[in-house]
């Protein structure tokens, strides 16, 4: 089996990172929830929703009848072997592809291919499975790119720095700053992207995306190649985004053992199509996941890798 | 070109520079107005100090489209001849037009060419686009060799510069025109410094690096890829109106050729990608090597050789001289000049 | 309007377009040959043919006999292939395609002025032995020079398709213009490779350098048939043999039937810019050109 997994267990996901919460956190516009998110997301209307997405490239079929639901607030895992169609399934959802057949609802509104230009208006914001970084841009410009679509002033303005190009630019990189001290960036503020390790430009990748606070955030893989300490670290960082601002979010991540800590929910895709949805404890249990997916992990407790 | 850094940030990477980061450009243009005008010669001014000018400006253009903004243009020339020939019919056609406005104006026109011939870049990438931009370059020298009314029907589209006054004040003779074209480029490379150093220059890196990613974010792509054209044709432009009215004073299309397009290519790539530094550098060899090198050969060889004989050893060096900065100075000379003067600030300060 | 239509006109204007259009193929594939398998767009491919065309030129004024001449620039050709690669594209190997771009732009630049200085700038006249003479097929006059160079540049592609089917080292081709790395992981030997590419689009830059310069005169303005040829590139794919001799054909064409008429709207001399405008609008209705499929960029 293709899939670079740890067994179930063999990485306790669950570690927090306390000091993240004990930090002065950016205010969010949106309060993160005050009750016990689970009892409230489970009688809301989905946040986002796929129906029926089919998808091909030539002869090979990425998707086929994919469906899938998101509550708001949850933590939300795709997952399943290489070429499973996970990435198309998060491109599909950002508008980057074009489902064959289906479509996909978000916020309510319905769109046969959701429209990648107003992705960070609708309040989506998502990272790539390959860096995606600005390598030009430093740290920090990266990160206030993720909010750049707010820009009123044009470039003539910006150019003469009058009206209110300043004040957009300085609250742009002060937002940007709050965000890297959250993740734990400052110290490399004003490198240039490019020049720093892959894992801590991984996590420039989730700054770039959180600082726009995304109603939804998708996640394509921001722990492949970690270590198990960086893995636990970084999951840390996703659960503290999502109760700070009250994120709902989407995560494709291969390692079972961090997914099974994080998500609320997981929906396994095997060959394009869903094969089994449900808590992490239904996963753990169902049949054909076992058969398809983890089958060898399993028997393999030790997580010896496969 | 693999690790392209800016301006920018490498005046960000120095924290607290930022008065020295100032002072050092602040003494070249005092030295350029003082003390250039005091000592140089006619031949310094015309054979030197004027091309230099124009093709640092052209170079600042294009840098800001193909460096920053990552759309390879092979069609500059065409910018600069639409500049110059726009110029030249503002002034003669609109009474009393000062000189300043059909500048501004000539280079609205060039933005404008831009913007068209900018729009294959929203379908294409790469080569493609590449290509597609030689047709600026040939439909503009042909529509200007071809209709006479763009240079008042003279001979073979041969324009002559008009006297250049701007608010009473005659710039005259070698001095004057220098003096001219170094504001018209002092000027326009601290706008486009501003520029590049502005949120919307950093939308233009962002497209260069990863336009899916840009997108997503929610950077208007097309929108940005046009201005992008727009201004650098736009400076491109006025770069070509320097070119006719301050340097050669009398042009014609076909001095606005491909290669004159390549020409301001090699500028950018030896004198640096995404660095405004780099297209003065990148000028200053491009002008001064030809001279450099036929002086060379008259002194090591004598008249022996025809001018034929040293165009094309001209040629085969220049061709060279691409070459080997790709191969060893990727990021052009403003790396290496970065590199050496880190080298002597560390030898100073440890001895 | 359509009574005074003269078809027999038109189908003589039509026939020596696509005629022509044959010959900017030729000069197209050489910039295939070397951009499938490398990923390089050869800007030098023009200096290449003005090189070889001059060399042989050349040797033939100094008395070589035409079939040895033929023979040593095919041998000069296949050597400065050799030594392109190794001395400009090996050390800039993994590099991005468009310092690739730049370097056989400055390439261009070395060999136009080798050509000349060595072989001097004066204009040669090039006598293939076939005359420009109008013959009548069909009811329909057309250059037998034309039709000559159609059917050498039509060999040449059964010639370079039979190489890439049936050859060992032409297997190996096209193994590494599909995935570079997997052939590189089943140990073919890429730089090799790659100096046979640079061989063959040597020999295409000696065959279409011949009949270019029997049709111009061999001349320093011949490296600008290049100019021609991208235009084709633009509209079959850089990547594509059949797009280089369709698109070809397509802008040969088009080229002249819009000179003839319509070229008169325009005050004539349109072709310059003519083949860009063509491709232009072509990708603007089909996006992804004459052959190639709908590529979606992975993320
Ligand atoms: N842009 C594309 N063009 C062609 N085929 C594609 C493209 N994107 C995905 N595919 C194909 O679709 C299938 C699903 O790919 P996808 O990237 O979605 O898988 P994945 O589950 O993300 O795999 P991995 O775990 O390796 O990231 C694969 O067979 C892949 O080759
Ligand atoms: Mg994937």
């Amino acid at each position: 089996m293709p899939i670079s997994s740890h067994a179930f267990g063999a990485i306790e996901a669950s570690v927090y990172a306390p000091e993240i919460f004990a930090q002065g956190l950016p205010a969010a516009p949106r309060q993160a929830h005050e009750e016990p998110r689970q009892l409230a997301a489970e009688d809301a209307a989905p946040l986002l929703s796929l129906e029926g997405i089919g998808l091909s490239f030539g002869g090979v079929i990425a998707l086929a009848e994919v469906d899938l639901s998101v509550r708001p607030g949850e933590i939300r895992a795709i997952i399943g072997p290489n070429g499973a169609g996970k990435s198309s399934l998060i491109n599909v959802i950002s508008g980057v592809y074009r489902a064959d057949r289906g479509h996909v609802r978000l916020n309510g509104a319905r769109y046969a291919q959701v429209p990648t230009q107003r992705l960070a208006r609708l309040g989506v914001a998502r990272t790539f499975q390959n860096l995606a970084l600005f390598k030009g841009l430093n740290v920090l410009d990266n990160v206030a790119s993720g909010i750049a679509y707010r820009t009123r002033s044009n470039f003539a303005g910006q150019i003469l720095g009058i009206g209110r190009s300043r004040r957009e630019q300085a609250d742009q990189r002060g937002r940007a700053d709050q965000i890297l001290e959250f993740l734990h960036l400052t110290g490399v503020r004003d490198r240039l992207a490019g020049t720093l390790p892959y894992g801590l430009q991984k996590r420039v990748e989730l700054a770039r995306a959180l600082v726009a606070e995304p109603r939804l955030l998708l996640l394509d893989e921001p722990m492949a190649g970690m270590t198990a300490g960086e893995k636990s670290e970084m999951a840390a960082y996703v659960r503290a985004a999502r109760d700070r601002f009250a994120t709902t979010v989407v995560l494709i991540e291969h390692d079972v053992g961090v997914v099974m800590g994080l998500s609320d929910r997981i929906a396994v895709l095997d060959y394009g199509r869903k094969i089994a949805d449900g808590t992490p404890d239904e996963i753990r249990n169902d049949q054909r996941v076992i058969d398809a997916y983890l089958g060898v992990a399993s028997e393999n407790e030790e997580g010896a890798g496969i | 070109m693999s690790a392209i850094t800016t301006d920018l940030s490498a005046t960000e990477l120095s924290k607290g520079a930022n008065l020295s980061s100032w002072l050092a450009p602040l003494i070249v243009v005092a030295f350029a107005y003082i003390v250039v005008p005091l000592i140089g010669g006619s031949y310094l001014f015309e054979a030197i100090l004027l091309p230099f000018l124009a093709l640092s400006l052209a170079g600042v253009g294009l840098n800001i489209l193909t460096g920053y903004a990552g759309q390879v243009s092979l069609g500059s020339a065409a910018f600069m001849a639409a500049g110059a020939f726009a110029a030249y019919n503002f002034n003669l056609r609109v009474e009393g037009l000062p000189l300043v406005a059909s500048i501004v104006l000539s280079g609205i026109v060039a933005a404008a060419i831009g913007i068209v011939f900018g729009l294959p870049s929203l379908r294409l990438r790469g080569f493609y686009l590449a290509v597609s931009t030689l047709a600026a370059q040939f439909f503009v020298q042909w529509a200007l060799t071809k209709f006479s009314w763009f240079s008042n029907d003279s001979a073979s589209g041969v324009i002559d510069a008009p006297k250049l006054c701007i608010a009473g004040f005659e710039f005259d003779g070698a001095v004057g025109r220098y003096l001219f074209a170094l504001t018209v480029v002092v000027i326009l490379t601290f706008l486009a410094y501003r520029l590049v150093s502005s949120q919307t220059g950093r939308n233009f890196i962002a497209i260069r690096d990863n336009e899916i990613a840009a997108r997503i974010i929610g950077i208007p792509v097309l929108r940005t890829k046009l201005l992008a054209f727009a201004i650098s044709s736009f400076i491109i432009g006025v770069a070509g109106v320097i070119w006719a009215f301050a340097y050669l004073r009398t042009v014609e299309p076909a001095g606005f050729d491909l290669d004159r397009s390549f020409q301001i290519l090699f500028i950018i790539i030896i004198g640096g990608l995404a660095s405004i530094r780099g297209a003065f550098l990148g000028a200053a060899l491009i002008v001064v090597f030809p001279l450099a090198l036929s002086r060379l050969g008259n002194f090591l060889l004598g008249d022996v050789f025809d001018s034929g004989v040293l165009d094309m050893s001209q040629r085969i060096v220049l061709g060279a001289l691409i070459i080997l900065f790709l191969i060893l100075e990727p990021d052009g000379l403003v790396a290496l000049w970065d590199r050496v003067r880190r080298r002597l600030l560390l030898a100073w300060q440890s001895s | 309007m359509i009574a005074d239509f003269d078809y027999q006109f038109f189908l003589e204007v039509l026939t020596g377009g696509l005629l022509s259009g044959v010959m900017y193929s030729l000069v197209a594939i050489g910039f295939v040959l070397i951009y499938k398998t490398s990923g390089v767009l050869n800007f030098a491919q023009g200096a290449l043919l003005l090189f070889a065309a001059l060399t042989f030129v050349s040797l033939v004024e100094r008395g070589m006999p035409f079939a040895l001449a033929l023979a040593v620039t095919f041998a000069v050709m296949v050597a400065l292939g050799i030594g392109i690669e190794r001395a400009v594209l090996r050390p800039l190997t993994n590099k991005p395609p468009i310092t690739l771009f730049m370097a056989t732009l400055g390439l261009s630049y070395i060999i136009e002025g080798a050509a000349q200085l060595i072989w001097g700038t004066q204009v040669h006249g090039l006598e293939l032995g076939i005359e420009d003479v109008p013959l009548e097929v069909g009811g329909v006059l057309v250059s037998q020079f034309d039709i000559f160079a159609a059917a050498v540049a039509a060999a040449m592609v059964l010639l370079l398709s039979l190489f890439f089917r049936y050859t060992r080292i032409g297997l190996s081709f096209r193994a590494v213009a599909d995935d570079q790395f997997a052939a590189l992981a089943v140990g073919l030997r890429l730089p090799l490779i790659w100096a046979g590419v640079w061989a063959a689009a040597g020999l295409v830059a000696l065959v279409a350098g011949l009949l270019w310069g029997a049709r111009l005169g061999v001349q320093f303005s011949l490296s600008l048939v290049v100019l021609k040829a991208l235009p084709v590139l633009v509209l079959g794919g850089f990547d594509s043999i059949l797009g280089a001799i369709v698109g070809g054909l397509l802008i040969g064409a088009s080229e002249k039937l819009a000179e003839v008429y319509i070229g008169d709207y325009f005050g004539g001399g349109i072709e310059s810019w003519f083949a860009y405008v063509v491709a232009l609008v072509f990708l603007l209705i089909r996006p992804s050109g004459l052959f190639g499929q709908k590529l979606v960029e992975r993320v």
